[in-house]
């Protein structure tokens, strides 16, 4: 088995009109095994940017807290908060830093940028391959199962409502066609103003 | 020149008795094409360990399943999932094989090998009844699966299944595995969750339980089971083995049966 499908877990970002959406599955397990079913995979970096790290989990809270502690020390020089395309480009640096001996997981990179709140989101491989597109991406253990339901499900220029509702389908419908991810997921939706956390009942199998 | 008269040509016609003889010769066991080699189990082996080998599937390798004997009869409780690796194929397979009126059986392991074989037990337990005129005994049906097993040791068979049913020795359980065991027993439990069910199926056992009581054991011991393990999931099948044979007593969703458990209430409700 892949050490990528050790923890299981999935991730699916998505783009809509002044804002941007980030979700994840709820399950920790070891292998078939479930620890636990409140293990949200996405962090909040500030206001404007959240991150989705799906892979192994050890190394996925490794990375989060060396970002959390980038992210201090930038704030202290600049006396601003970094803007996802800096978090982006940041984590891609620190990850091909470990170009022969990797951290397990795929980041998913997603916030407003700019005084308009432009909607940024990228993604990137276990050694910082990255790549930022203007409409969704996803990570995780099914890929290919998220990948059918948001081709399917995603229009462009979605309002906050109508982005949440899609990821919400997405991650449900694709959670189950996958073993080793579901239990519940959790959505955020970040808008210039706010952002909304909703916590989604799933199966529990 | 060879004058060849085509209307005339003797062909040896088998007699109808012969085309008797080769169909029952081949009706009476189950043949199968082996692959060229002395040791078909270690040519598989060598065959999909192989680099450049195609994927072996194994369907349904994720399971639980739970049989156990009690005052009322005997309780088979399955779930429903089945799995290729993390991919989830089906959530509505029926891994409760009816193998006659009288007997049951369960899967887990190989889908094909446990349906093929139980459904082939099936045929010779009724050809059994029809010669000898009385039912076949539990312990005998569970014996010609486990030989047959046996006599394919090392051909990479995997089922581990439970033969259940009620004969004139009263409820019968019996464990059979694709390494030829076959264990005489109350309590069994079989698959990937299997360790998860025990633990609430041992705890909960009472022997004088009523049928009630003993169809919500079977249910919450793989609920939970499927609530735990990834590869076990789907609804639950509960069938009830008695005297003059077995029941299928119900079938419920795990959504539908965390809900009930926990009382909790779907955000968006249906109208109706």
């Amino acid at each position: 088995m892949s050490i990528m499908a050790y923890n299981g877990g999935a991730c699916i970002v998505m783009v809509g009109k002044n804002c941007v959406a980030i979700a994840s599955d709820l399950r920790f397990g070891i292998q078939q095994q479930t620890i636990s079913n409140d293990f949200p995979k996405v962090y909040r970096i500030n206001d404007k940017c959240f991150v989705g790290i799906s892979g192994l989990v050890t190394d996925a809270q490794t990375l989060y807290q060396k970002l959390v502690f980038r992210h201090n020390l930038y704030k202290l020089r600049e006396e601003r908060d970094m803007s996802p395309r800096v978090v982006s480009n940041l984590l891609t640096n620190m990850l091909y830093e470990k170009r022969f001996g990797p951290y397990f997981t795929e980041p998913l990179i997603c916030g407003l940028e700019g005084p308009d709140n432009t909607p940024f989101i990228s993604g990137m491989d276990l050694i910082g391959a990255s790549v930022a597109t203007d409409d969704f991406l996803v990570v995780g253990t099914m890929t290919p199962a998220m990948y059918g339901v948001c081709e399917t499900l995603y229009k462009k220029d979605m309002n906050e409502d109508d982005l949440f509702e899609t990821i919400s389908q997405c991650m449900l419908a694709s959670l189950d066609r996958d073993a080793l991810s579901g239990w519940g997921a959790i959505v955020h939706v970040i808008t210039p103003t706010q952002v909304i956390t909703k916590k989604l009942l799933g199966r529990q199998d | 020149m060879i004058n060849i008269d085509f209307d005339n040509i003797e062909q040896s016609q088998p007699t109808l008795y012969d085309t008797l003889a080769s169909d029952v010769k081949f009706l009476n066991t189950p043949h199968f094409e082996l692959p060229p080699n002395a040791n078909p189990g270690d040519f598989l082996r060598e065959t999909f360990d192989h680099p450049s080998a195609p994927k072996a599937l194994e369907f349904a390798h994720g399971t639980t399943t739970l049989a156990f004997v009690y005052g009322g009869g005997i309780i088979v409780s399955v779930d429903s999932k089945s799995t290729q690796g993390p991919y989830v194929a089906s959530r509505s397979v029926k891994k409760v094989i009816e193998i006659t009126p009288t007997l049951l059986g369960t899967m887990a392991g190989g889908a094909a090998d446990c349906s093929f074989w139980e459904r082939e037990l099936g045929r010779r337990c009724r050809l059994y009844e029809l010669r000898n005129k009385e039912l076949i005994s539990v312990a005998a049906a569970s014996k010609i699966l486990a030989n047959i097993v046996y006599s394919y040791k090392g051909y990479g068979l995997s089922m581990g299944t439970m033969i259940t049913g009620w004969d004139k020795t009263g409820p019968q359980l019996y464990y059979v595995d694709n390494d030829g065991t076959r264990l005489h027993g109350q309590r069994f439990s079989c698959g990937s969750g299997s360790t998860y069910a025990y633990g609430v199926l041992d705890t909960g056992f009472k022997w004088d339980m009523n049928d009630e009581e003993a169809y919500e054991l079977g249910r919450r011991a793989v609920y939970h089971a499927t609530h735990r393990d990834a590869y076990s999931g789907g609804a639950i099948n509960v069938y009830h083995v008695q005297k003059d044979g077995w029941k299928k007593i119900s079938s419920d969703d795990c959504f539908k049966l965390y809900q009930k458990y926990y009382n909790i209430v779907p955000i968006n409700k249906p109208a109706n």
